[in-house]
């Protein structure tokens, strides 16, 4: 039965921490599912990217779409707003940086940086002040104007004028094909 | 080890009240037992055979998606791990080609001109939609009868996979004498009662199978069937996979416990 | 016994502060690591600790259903569903849950038996025991309600079955019976509010099981807990502190009652559930059978048993209610049924008879049993059970307390303890 005293007492300390340790191993594994079931599942997960068709956008107009329980706004930009946006010196702009998910974080924020394709502009309808969703075509700059705290955003949805803080901002896309993006 | 005797007596006492019957038993009309066939997902390290899930679905779609509907699963479902192997596009192909109801257009209509209800194409996040828009409509177009929807029926039949099976490989067997078979039913003698009322659904060659194999009425029962439980059960193999590690844990953790035990309580005895 | 000076010191600032203020460090070193535990414990005794972790794995697992499970009766079904296929881990965790209430009843079954067998229920216990009764009934109440969640046949049918016992109080007082199940409804038959009342019920009583386990165990360490020999501990000598000794013993068992539990999880989840169940419910057809989860088919085997409506349900309640008076029904003085040599067969015959109770929940209301060309319906066995059950308490604890001349039964529990070493 009995090993020596020393021999015995290592033993059974080993066998302590072998069993603490394998204890905490498995409480840690068993813990994850707890921890993950809580991450968007493979439902929220299926919607994570949305296809839009373009062709029923008409010129000068816009579509809102639902993307990430997020609206994101698909217009088709008039020459004039095209040239407008052109137009705007980036060094007088608010915020200089272009906010698109497509570039890298210090792109500055000019007309060609804010679009894929200069006629379809798409940004996150969400103002960058405290939330409200912007009005199509108000405000000074032909852009949009925030009715919550008056924030005005130009043709190519960048801030102008108001309280926030950056322009809206452009989610991660893709055309597919000359009529459909892929958002997301 | 003192209770030995006594529990081995409750045992034996209740084994033998086994030859409790049921009223009805013996009669005509009492549903045979399922076959004995095999399936590869039987057993606790059973995977779903990759070939038999996408045949069964072809199955499926071509013939029983007619009448049944499998609302519960998604065309994503189709491209996942221990499914039927589609990769993303080839589920996203399949989900396009199906009409999915679609919402009110900017007028506020739910149908076109005709009055025929709009459609868009399906999206991975869809599941797979119905035959019919209602169950009354299902009754209407089935004699009365509403077709289950086939998503967990292997999980929602005593028998499972050999039940479903059974049903649809016993349609063609010669009635017993004496057994009336009733007007606009079949008979199906692994179904309570004998009288089902769905028409057989399976033929020689009702699909042909794109990766050659004979379509015999067995084969395309035995793949929808896999394909079925697939279906229901769709992490299956994950499940049995993760349930092979934790026992391999729990056993060597609890012979780790039991040396830690023996060891502690060695002074005591 | 619990009676002994706090040993506890606390060794650093920290500690220091912290126990004058609230000590709860003290508290947990004086009843989980130094408390003292009679040192003859054997199995059996490990299937408290058991229940304790399987109450806080139940409290978990619901708990995290609970963020995707919907109450409301068009979408609670596709949101099980959901869960069972979208959900990360979704499936471990509703098989873990389902399959864990299955263990759970397992494991107080033997608890209760335990306690039955080694006389646990008697003084100075009576008050431990009753707390676990109360407890028991929460389980199965927690039990009925959980098992309505997912809105299946099994679950709207065994919710319209069970509720409607309560109209049976229309026989004493006229309407009360259909004003009860009318407001435990919310409506005119088990539905949407049903199903909302009762996800809301189900979330809250295993908090109130907590709070009682809680009681029962400060009710056990008053007189300390019971062992094998039913003697007293008359000193150090009879105890072990319960860590590291018993921390190990118990899991170490733990550990193989998981063993069990993940066989059925990931091998057969499926296997003591309805196959019902997987249909969601329809309020216009009624399922061949209706039939309770396994842990209640005795009770449903004694409420069918009884022809008259009322009845079977005073009975059922009644069977409950019986446990109570265990500690003043049963006379004799001796607590451990390995001296009570006359009560013994009893014992396990009551065994016997709630297994077969269990056997006959599960059997059609018709099926007979056929004995040679004989046949009896099931009916008489169930009533004979029922019988036996009540009998048990009733009539031979008290007559055989007295009239039964037990085994001598030893001094201490130290000294068996070192004869066996000899």
């Amino acid at each position: 039965m009995a090993s020596a005293t020393s021999d015995g007492t290592t033993r059974r300390d080993f066998l302590y921490i072998a069993s603490g340790a394998m204890g905490a191993v498995g409480v840690g594994l068993a813990a994850w599912p707890f921890i993950d079931q809580m991450n968007p599942s493979a439902a929220v997960l299926a919607m994570s990217s949305t296809e839009v068709d373009l062709t029923p956008v008409q010129e000068g107009q816009q579509i809102t779409i639902m993307w990430r329980s997020k609206p994101v706004f698909v217009r088709k930009r008039t020459k004039k707003e095209i040239e407008e946006a052109k137009a705007v010196n980036v060094a007088d702009l608010p915020d200089g940086v272009a906010r698109n998910a497509n570039l890298p974080d210090a792109a500055p924020a000019t007309d060609a940086n804010r679009t894929i394709k200069p006629d379809w502009l798409v940004l996150i309808g969400i103002c960058t002040h405290l939330g409200c969703i912007p009005l199509f075509n108000q405000g000074e700059f032909g852009g949009y104007l925030c009715p919550c705290h008056g924030s005005q955003y130009d043709t190519a949805g960048r801030i102008r004028k108001g309280p926030a803080p950056e322009n809206l901002f452009i989610p991660p896309y893709a055309f597919m094909n000359d009529t459909r993006i892929k958002i997301g | 080890m003192r209770f030995a005797l006594p529990l081995g007596l409750s045992f034996a006492v209740l084994a033998s009240l086994a030859t409790v019957a049921s009223a009805e038993e013996a009669t005509l009309g009492h549903a045979l037992p399922p076959k004995a066939v095999q399936f590869s997902f039987e057993g606790p390290f059973g995977t779903y055979d990759r070939a038999a899930l996408q045949r069964g679905f072809q199955v499926y779609k071509e013939v029983c998606s007619a009448c049944h509907s499998l609302n519960r699963v998604a065309f994503h479902a189709l491209a996942d791990e221990g499914g039927p192997g589609f990769t993303e596009a080839q589920a996203k192909a399949i989900a396009a080609a199906y009409k999915i109801p679609a919402g009110p257009n900017d007028k506020g209509e739910t149908t076109d001109a005709n009055g025929t209800p709009l459609t868009r194409p399906g999206i991975l996040a869809d599941h797979f939609p119905a035959p019919f828009p209602n169950d009354e409509a299902a009754r209407t177009a089935n004699n009365g009868a509403l077709p289950p929807d086939l998503s967990i029926i292997i999980k929602a039949r005593n028998g499972g996979e050999h039940y479903v099976y059974s049903i649809l490989t016993g349609f063609g067997e010669k009635v017993p004498a004496g057994f009336k078979v009733i007007d606009g039913k079949y008979y199906n003698p692994y179904f309570e009662g004998w009288n089902i009322s769905m028409p057989p659904p399976l033929n020689a060659n009702s699909v042909t199978y794109s990766d050659g194999t004979k379509a015999t009425v067995e084969q395309e029962a035995h793949d929808v069937v896999t394909f079925l439980s697939w279906a229901a059960e769709p992490k299956m193999e994950e499940r049995k996979r993760m349930g092979f590690g934790v026992m391999l844990f729990l056993i060597a953790f609890a012979g780790v416990l039991f040396l830690a035990y023996r060891k502690m309580w060695a002074d005591q005895h | 016994m619990s009676a002994g000076e706090s040993t506890y010191v606390p060794k650093s600032g920290l500690t220091r502060w912290l126990d004058s203020r609230l000590p709860i460090v003290r508290f947990t070193h004086d009843t989980m690591l130094t408390y003292p535990t009679p040192k003859n414990l054997n199995i059996w005794w490990t299937f408290g600790g058991i229940l304790a972790i399987m109450l806080v794995f139940q409290i978990l697992t619901g708990v995290v259903l609970a963020m995707h499970y919907v109450a409301n009766d068009k979408m609670a079904f596709d949101s099980v569903e959901n869960i069972m296929r979208d959900v990360n881990y979704g499936w471990l965790l509703r098989y873990a849950h389902a399959n864990g209430a299955s263990m759970f009843f397992l494991a107080v079954y033997i608890h209760i038996f335990r306690g039955l067998y080694y006389g646990s229920y008697k003084a100075p216990r009576e008050v431990l025991w009753i707390l676990g009764v109360i407890i028991y009934v929460l389980m199965i109440a927690t039990a009925f309600l959980g098992y309505v969640l997912p809105w299946g046949q099994m679950s709207f049918w065994a919710a319209t079955v069970i509720t409607n016992l309560f109209s049976s109080i229309d026989q004493i007082v006229p309407h009360l019976g259909t004003a009860i199940s009318t407001w435990l409804w919310g409506g005119f038959a088990v539905g949407d509010p049903t199903l909302n009342r009762f996800f809301s019920l189900h979330y809250l009583l295993p908090f109130v099981i907590f709070a009682l386990v809680g009681l029962h165990i400060w009710a056990l360490h008053v007189p300390g807990n019971n062992n094998p020999l039913g003697i007293d501990v008359k000193g150090p000598q009879d105890t072990v502190p319960f860590h590291p000794y018993y921390t190990v013993k118990d899991a170490f068992y733990l550990v193989l009652f998981f063993v069990l539990f993940a066989a059925l999880v990931f091998y057969s989840p499926n296997f003591v559930g309805d196959v019902e169940n997987y249909q969601p419910a329809n309020p216009l057809v009624t399922p061949p059978e209706i039939v309770p989860e396994w842990y209640l088919l005795p009770f449903y085997a004694m409420l069918r048993s009884i022809p008259q409506k009322l009845i079977g349900v005073l009975v059922l309640f009644g069977a409950l209610a019986t446990l109570v008076f265990a500690p003043w029904l049963d006379t004799s003085k001796v607590r451990s049924m390995r001296f009570r040599p006359m009560l013994k067969p009893f014992f396990w015959l009551l065994v016997l008879t709630c297994l077969m109770l269990g056997y006959l929940g599960a059997k059609r209301p018709d099926a007979i049993w056929n004995l040679g060309g004989i046949e009896i319906s099931l009916v008489w066995p169930a009533r004979l059970g029922t019988l036996y059950y009540y009998a048990y308490f009733w009539l031979i604890l008290p007559i055989v307390g007295l009239i039964e001349t037990p085994k001598p039964v030893p001094d201490s529990i130290a000294k068996p303890v070192l004869k066996a070493a000899e």
